[in-house]
Order: C-alpha cells, then sequence, then structure tokens
C-alpha cells in the first residue's frame, strides 16, 4: 500500500478499496467542484397506488431493491446498544447467500459484535463508520478484508452529496411508520426521539427500506422520514432491546475527579464571559459534560442568564433547562434518554435537526460554527492540541468519530478530560491517530489544570485574574508522565499496513489506522 | 519451614489502578515473570524491569512472579511485590524505597487549618493519586478501619510507598495507624517516610500517646529524622472522654484531638442520630479539652455523601460547638466543609476591629490590646487573626485585607 504524507504530516494511503483518495491538505483548503450526486429518477406509476409498501418481510423487500454482491447497504444508529435490526438484516443477507457488502452504519455499538462472523465469512466485505469495542479490536488486528472507513457524522452526509459513497439499499429502523414509508422515531416500544442520521441516506439511496415494529394507518405524522422516498416497508416484531435504545434516567458522573473537570468547564465558560444571554452551546451525554451542563445551569441560574439555544446530544437536563426557560431552544441532534424523546415530542422548542442541517461540509453554512462554545471528549490530547477519538494509546480502535469533528468549529472548543485513565497518559507528545487538528482546539480542561491553545489570546485575556488553575499543556503533560512513571512506549503496529483511514469532514484523509501486532 | 507461595494486592474486574501479585519461589530457573497488563504496550517493559529490580534488592533468584496489572501506578506495583516478597521472608529488614516525590518536601506546622480531612482507605491506590486535587486541608492514608484484617500486611507498604511517591499538593499528609498496640508496629512504616500527622485511633488513656511518643522518638533518631511529626488522638470511647484531657496534654507533640462517634455511640448504647443529641456531651468534653491543652479540636466525620445540606448544619453545628474541622469521607464533601467553617460577615468585621487594634498597640508599644475601654486578649487576637486568614482563604471580603 502506497502511502504519502499528508499536511499534517501523517502518512496515509492514496488508494482505499480501490477508491482513489485526496491526503489531507489543511483545514478548510479543499472543496470538491461540480454536481451534487443524485437518486435514481423514480416514477410514482411504479408505486402502489393504495400507498400500502409493505411487503411480506425483509427478504422480500430486499430481493426487490436488488440485493447483490457488493453492494453498500446502510443503517442508522439511533436504536445504539438495543439494535436488533441491523443483526437481523445481516442474518437475512447471509441466509440469501449475498457476499462482500460494503456495510455504511452512521455508527457501530457492541451488540453489532454479532456480525464479526459475517466479516469473517466474507458476508461483510468491510466497514464504513466507526468500529466500536470488538469490531475495532477485529478490525485493528487487521482481520478485516477490506479497509475501514472513519467519518463524523457530517462527513457521512458529505460524502453520500459529493457522491463518494453511494448507497445502494438504506434500511431505516422506524420506531413508528404508515404503509406509505412515512415514519419517525417519536413513538413505539422502540422510540429513539429523532431519525436524523438517516435523512441524507432516504435522499440519495438507490432504494430505501423503512422497517418497523409499530405500524401505524397512514399518515405518521411528523414524518421525520417522508414516504416519499420510500421504496418498502417491513414490519417485524421487534426493533430492538429498548432498555438499551435510550436509558430510563441518564446518570450524571459520581466520580469526584470527573465531577471536578465538569466544576472547571462550568467556571471557564462563565470566567472567559462566554455564559451571557443570547449564548449557545454545545453539550454531549457523557458523565463529565452532563455535570457540567448541571453545574452551568447553577451558574445561570444565579446571574439571571439565558441561553438562545443548547444542541444535544439532549438528556433530562438539558430538558430541564428547556422547561425552565434557561433555553429557549434545543436543536438535537440525538435524544439519549427518555426525557428527551418525551420533551421532543410534546415541545415544539425541542427541535429535531439532522446532520444536514447541523454541520454537513456541503450545507450552505454550518451551525456548528455559530455556537459559542463546544464541550467535547477524547481519547487522546497532544502537545498541539491535535485530538484523537478514535483510537487508545495501545493503537486499538475503540470509538467512533461520532459529531466530534464537526462540533470542532465552534467558538470555542473545550475538550473536557482526564489527563490520564489509571497509567493511561491521555495527554501526550503526539497523538497516535489525528482526528482533529489542534488549531480548532482551544481548551483542554483536565482535572490537573487547565491548558488555553496559545492561539486563543483573547481566551488567555479572559481568564487571566479568574483564579482558575491555567498551565500550560506542556506542564500537565510533564507532570502526567512523572505520575505514570516515563513517557508511554509507542504502539506496536505494522506501519505498512493500513487497516482504517480517517476522514476530514471535508472527505480528505487526514490519517491512517494501523495493524497492531497483537 | 517458610511457605514458598505468597500474593498480594488486588484482582478482579472492577479493580483499577492496582495490580495482583503471585509469587512462587524455586530453587533455580532464574526469574519468571508472567505479566498481564492493560498497558502492556505503553509500560510492560517498565514494569518487568522495575519487579527485577525488587527482586534483586531482595535477592530472589529463582522465582516465577504472576502479575495481574490493572493500570497499578509504580509505587503500587513495587508496594504489591515487597508485600508479597515479605510475606515470605518476614525477618528481612531490608525496604525497597522509591524517591522522595521532590514536590512533597513540604512540611507542616502545629497549628495550621485543619477544617477538613480527607480518609482514603488505605489499600485503595486509586483514590490516592487525585486526593490533593480536591483541596482538602489534609489527607489520612487509613490503616485501621477501613483495611480488611487480611489487607493490614500489604496496605502497610502500599501507604509507606504512597507517602514517598504521590503528590497530595500541599494537602497535610496524615496516617491513621491500627488501634494500639498493633499500631506501634506501623510506625516504622511511615515515620521515615514523609509523615505530617499520626492518627491515633480509639485512645483512652494518656499512657497510649506516651507509648507512641516514644516509638516515634526512637525511629526518628534512629533514622536521622529531623522534620516536625505531629499527633492526634482520636476519642471513640466513654473511658477516652472522661481522660479527655489527660489525653489532651499527653504529649507536646499532639496538635488535634478528635472524636469518632460511631463507636462512641456504640460504647454509651445507643446509635447516632442526625440532631446528635446523645454525643451532644461528648462532644463538648472534647472541645474544652483540646482547648484547655491549647490544640484544635475536631469533630466525626459526616457519614451520608449525598446529603450535602445536612453535611453543612452539621458542620454549622460543629463550629458553634467549638470545633476547628470535620472529617470527611469523600471528596464532595470538601467544599461544604470549608464553606460552612467559612466566616460569616459579622465575625470578618469583629475579626478585623481586633486585628487593627492589635497592630496599633504594636505600633504605639503598649502592652495592652484594647478596643474601646474593652480590653482583648491574646488568645482573642490569635483567634481574629485566623478568621481573617480563613476570610481570605475563601475569597471573602476585600482582596487587600492585609493592607487593611
Amino acid at each position: 500500500m502506497k502511502l504519502v504524507k499528508n499536511a499534517a504530516g501523517r502518512f496515509v494511503p492514496t488508494l482505499v478499496n480501490g477508491e482513489k483518495q485526496i491526503p489531507f491538505r489543511g483545514v478548510n483548503k479543499y472543496k470538491p467542484k461540480s454536481h451534487k450526486a443524485a437518486p435514481p429518477i423514480r416514477s410514482c406509476i411504479d408505486y402502489p397506488w393504495d400507498g400500502n409498501k409493505v411487503q411480506k418481510n425483509l427478504r422480500e423487500a430486499l430481493k426487490k431493491a436488488g440485493l447483490k454482491n457488493g453492494m453498500t447497504i446502510s443503517t442508522h444508529h439511533h436504536l445504539r446498544n438495543g439494535d436488533a435490526l441491523t443483526n437481523l438484516l445481516f442474518d437475512t443477507i447471509k441466509k440469501m447467500g449475498v457476499k462482500n457488502i460494503m456495510w455504511y452504519p452512521s455508527a457501530s455499538f457492541p451488540i453489532h459484535s454479532h456480525l464479526i462472523k459475517y466479516l469473517e465469512d466474507g458476508t461483510i466485505h468491510h466497514i464504513e463508520g466507526s468500529m466500536n469495542g470488538p469490531l475495532g479490536r477485529f478490525a485493528s488486528l487487521g482481520f478485516m478484508k477490506g479497509t475501514g472507513v472513519l467519518r463524523s457524522h457530517g462527513g457521512r452526509y458529505q460524502a453520500v452529496q459529493d457522491g463518494e459513497v453511494k448507497i445502494d439499499i438504506a434500511v431505516i429502523a422506524a420506531p413508528q411508520a404508515d404503509q406509505f414509508g412515512n415514519a419517525n422515531g417519536l413513538d413505539g416500544p422502540a422510540a429513539c426521539g429523532l431519525l436524523g442520521f438517516a435523512l441524507a441516506d432516504s435522499l440519495y439511496a438507490e432504494r430505501v427500506i423503512t422497517v418497523t415494529d409499530n405500524l401505524v394507518p397512514f399518515p405518521c405524522i411528523p414524518w421525520q422520514i417522508q414516504g416519499n422516498n420510500v421504496d418498502f416497508v417491513v414490519e417485524i416484531d421487534s426493533l430492538g432491546d429498548s432498555s438499551k435504545i435510550v436509558s430510563g434516567t441518564t446518570q450524571i458522573t459520581k466520580s469526584p475527579d470527573r465531577l471536578l473537570i465538569a466544576e472547571y468547564v462550568a467556571d471557564f465558560i462563565e470566567a472567559a464571559g462566554i455564559m451571557k444571554d443570547g449564548f449557545s452551546l454545545q453539550a454531549g451525554a457523557g458523565g463529565t459534560n452532563l455535570a457540567f451542563a448541571v453545574f452551568l445551569k447553577e451558574k445561570m441560574k444565579a446571574k439571571g442568564v439565558k441561553a438562545r439555544f443548547m444542541r444535544g446530544g439532549s438528556t433530562k437536563y438539558l430538558v430541564e433547562m428547556l422547561e425552565e426557560g434557561l433555553t429557549e431552544f434545543i436543536l438535537d441532534g440525538q435524544t439519549f434518554d427518555l426525557e428527551g424523546v418525551r420533551s421532543m415530542r410534546e415541545n415544539p422548542n425541542h427541535v429535531n435537526t439532522s446532520p444536514f442541517t447541523s454541520y454537513n461540509f456541503h450545507g450552505k453554512g454550518n451551525f456548528a460554527s455559530m455556537v459559542d462554545v463546544a464541550v467535547l471528549g477524547a481519547t487522546e490530547v497532544d502537545v498541539n492540541f491535535n485530538g484523537n477519538v478514535v483510537t487508545h494509546s495501545d493503537g486499538y480502535l475503540l470509538h467512533g468519530i461520532g459529531g466530534w469533528q464537526n462540533c470542532l468549529y465552534s467558538k470555542c472548543t473545550i475538550l473536557a478530560i482526564p489527563s490520564f485513565r489509571d497509567r493511561i497518559p491521555v495527554i501526550v507528545d503526539e497523538v497516535t491517530t489525528l482526528v482533529g487538528p489542534g488549531e480548532l482546539i482551544d481548551v483542554i480542561i483536565t482535572e490537573r489544570g487547565i491548558a488555553i491553545n496559545p492561539k486563543r489570546k483573547d481566551l488567555i485575556k479572559a481568564v487571566k485574574n479568574s483564579g482558575l488553575p491555567i498551565r500550560m499543556i506542556e506542564d500537565i503533560k510533564n507532570e502526567v508522565d512523572e505520575i505514570c512513571g516515563g513517557k508511554p512506549a509507542n504502539p506496536k503496529t505494522n506501519k505498512n499496513k493500513v487497516i482504517a483511514v480517517i476522514k476530514w469532514v471535508d472527505g480528505t484523509v487526514i490519517d491512517s489506522v494501523f495493524k497492531v501486532k497483537g | 519451614m517458610i511457605s514458598k507461595k505468597s500474593s498480594s494486592g488486588n484482582k478482579g474486574k472492577t479493580i483499577r489502578s492496582d495490580c495482583y501479585i503471585e509469587l512462587e519461589l524455586k530453587t533455580s530457573g532464574g526469574i519468571k515473570i508472567k505479566l498481564q497488563s492493560k498497558v502492556e504496550s505503553m509500560y510492560g517493559n517498565s514494569i518487568r524491569l522495575l519487579i527485577k529490580d525488587i527482586l534483586k534488592t531482595f535477592k530472589v533468584r529463582n522465582v516465577s512472579v504472576l502479575v495481574d496489572d490493572y493500570g497499578a501506578l509504580p509505587f503500587t506495583i513495587a508496594a504489591r511485590v515487597e508485600s508479597a516478597i515479605k510475606n515470605i521472608f518476614t525477618e528481612i529488614e531490608t525496604e525497597f524505597l522509591l524517591p522522595f516525590n521532590k514536590k512533597s518536601s513540604y512540611k507542616t506546622t502545629k497549628d495550621r487549618l485543619r477544617r477538613s480531612r480527607l480518609y482514603l482507605p488505605g489499600n485503595e491506590p486509586k483514590y490516592f493519586i487525585n486526593a490533593g486535587l480536591h483541596k482538602p486541608d489534609g489527607v489520612i492514608l487509613d490503616l485501621e478501619d477501613s483495611v480488611a484484617p487480611a489487607s493490614k500486611h500489604d496496605a502497610k507498604y502500599l501507604v509507606r510507598n504512597a507517602l514517598r511517591s504521590v503528590d497530595f499538593y500541599g494537602c497535610e499528609r496524615m496516617v491513621r495507624i491500627n488501634q494500639l498496640p498493633a499500631g506501634l508496629e506501623d510506625l516504622i512504616f511511615i515515620v521515615p517516610n514523609n509523615i505530617h500527622v499520626i492518627i491515633i485511633p480509639k485512645v483512652e488513656h494518656a499512657e497510649q500517646i506516651k507509648q507512641v511518643e516514644e516509638v516515634v522518638s526512637e525511629i526518628k533518631k534512629k533514622r536521622n529524622i529531623k522534620n516536625d511529626i505531629f499527633f492526634m488522638p482520636i476519642i471513640e470511647s466513654a473511658l477516652g472522654i472522661i481522660n479527655a484531657y489527660e489525653i489532651a496534654s499527653a504529649s507536646k507533640d499532639n496538635c488535634a484531638l478528635a472524636i469518632g462517634l460511631e463507636d462512641y455511640t456504640a460504647d454509651i448504647g445507643t446509635q447516632r442520630t442526625e440532631e446528635g443529641r446523645e454525643s451532644l456531651y461528648a462532644r463538648s468534653i472534647v472541645v474544652n479539652a483540646a482547648r484547655t491543652a491549647s490544640i484544635q479540636s475536631i469533630d466525626t466525620v459526616y457519614s451520608d455523601v449525598t446529603n450535602m445540606e445536612g453535611l453543612r448544619e452539621s458542620v454549622i453545628e460543629a463550629k458553634s460547638l467549638g470545633f476547628d474541622g470535620k472529617g470527611c469521607i469523600h471528596p464532595r464533601q470538601i467544599e461544604v466543609v470549608h464553606k460552612a467553617f467559612a466566616p460569616t460577615e459579622p465575625e470578618i468585621e469583629k475579626a478585623k476591629k481586633i486585628v487593627k487594634a492589635f497592630k496599633e498597640a504594636k505600633k504605639k508599644g503598649l502592652g495592652v490590646v484594647s478596643i474601646g475601654s474593652k480590653m482583648i486578649d491574646a488568645p482573642v487576637v490569635k483567634r481574629a487573626q485566623k478568621t481573617i486568614e480563613l476570610a481570605i482563604l475563601n475569597n471573602l471580603g476585600s482582596k487587600n485585607f492585609r493592607k487593611e
């Protein structure tokens, strides 16, 4: 495999799974030209006049959709670790004897380790999407036939829109749907909130199948997915385990160290002058992120400050802020708990957004860059503020990118992370895998202090007299090395064998993930 | 005949920042290390080197070592290996000591602030490393009640190594030894290793303090230890309360007298209640004994870690009884304790007046401090200075206190 050095100094292949690649050229340095991709022309006369697109079963629908070897099949992670449909889908494909599928999920979860056997027997050729847990391990050890491609949520939309990925069949899990294919995630046993990740697929795929365990009479309102774009509807017994789709309650971390980080985050946002009337923020659902939102809420109440909008990852904590009038809107990218689902169903100010409306590279503007502050996590950060979210310091691929890359464009991007986990340093000399360039990462907040990117002189000045523990990132790193007993050794990888590539939001290749010597 | 097999440390799915060691002495075959570690790729080699170094120190040449590592830091691995070795060779006096952390060279004083002291179970290394970040006035590495009998041996090595290696970020380093007489054997592990305060539990007689004092001064002499080491006896029984003043004044190195209510209430045949009427007498005795002996008085812990309001009220009550500090069993309690011990606005104003009067008297060379016609005693001035210090620590009032 031929590797070239990209603008970030990382070695990346120019050919992946037979497709030509463009090495990363720098932030905002590349944009594809020409026209967007488009789905084939369909005509209503080819569809039932009574609008009933329900098929006998999934096999029938796949057959009618023209399933054959080497196709690209997409699924979506709204059902998270409760997803039973994707496993059922590949069981069916296996039974149909079809091979070499490219699986294009918006994210994978540990439940999908069921698919490892299909990666082994050639049913699935490779994955373009996140590879978490056991799947990540499988890929890292070099067992996957093709090369993995990891994209952000926005990058997934970008790849579909500019024709980099052509989806043959999109299979959309719909907690509520009608016979015409209109669907939403708001109700039913598998209610998950919204279906934003499936939007691109419904618009651009050659064929679209809506699968539901909760078929309602036409019209299914609201139609987050429009039946106009749907070819077939399938009813099955159950989409999955609802307790793993959304949690009944999302828990704030109990770890005193994480709470300390969360407190620093809230303190920083206040001290930097970001917390003022009409501000906006992006919050995730990690334990630390939930906690920072709760600390910030107290500060907002004390000062009588109201936000204009909050982006999430919605949870009951964001919902409380909406209902108590501390924010006017929630612009929701995915819903993490039942309170979030309820709020989205009941409250018109809790708005369903997709990666298209929020952070698509080919959108005419970018929500992410309009957000005042985004608080994110990372598995590693280096002294140049570069971030990694996909691999651990042992080289294994363990997480997806999610919306992380996209959110880096916010006006103030904060990574809230422990400086080390057990004996695994998080602040390092150089990230194992480059996922986010340091020029977009403004602040690193750890339990051992806060490091501000030297580029952000404004922030440094703003918090100068705040009493917060502001430190040089090298200083924190040196302390961590000292605690851990020296610098960590580099992971043992084969630098000639790329098992996956990391895409930047514009579709260029920012880094490679190498095979781990297991 | 000595046993050839030994183990130490902890293992299991929930274990973090710790390791489990199994040693088996052999008659030949050299050193064989079987390491399973979540940080193998990063620190596997350095773990093996450390273990070999320790084995060499103890002249163990033929041994198989099994290590289950869950991200233990070097000071923990070293403690576990040494503990396992000394389970077999009980007579060896050699120690494997890691160098002192340079950041931990700070000393303490007899009358420093002791509002909060955070208990850390002595055999749980995962709690040590970040304890100081939560800024308690002191941390207690506990060898007593929070350590299971089977782990007592392990804990001594771990606590010793932690005292030398862990940066507690300016907190006073305390160790609670075991109840005497067993506790006397803990002292050799802590006295030479950077300890500030020895907490002596379940004290009932002044004699017990004298015993500790004697052993400590022997070790200090033998090991040429120069730094101050203070004692904090905890009274946890009816008899202890009866002897409170003798205990408080038993040593010039006593810095504080504490009360432990779990055992005390059991001893008098009752239970702890939220309002605490059953312990009012004992707590008042402790405050009075401590004051008479010119040392600090420290209240018991508040055990419901989820009830911050209850904690706050209990600290305010402790403060009103005259206590200077409170035990903490969770880092989140620390800030609540500090805030509740912070002086109130009228207290600060009053203290300011007194300190001002004191300074003026000094300037004028007067021997007597007075506000108006009211004379102010030296202890009152000292207390007022402390109040101002506390106010500054809590960011209360103006920033120019000292100038004012």
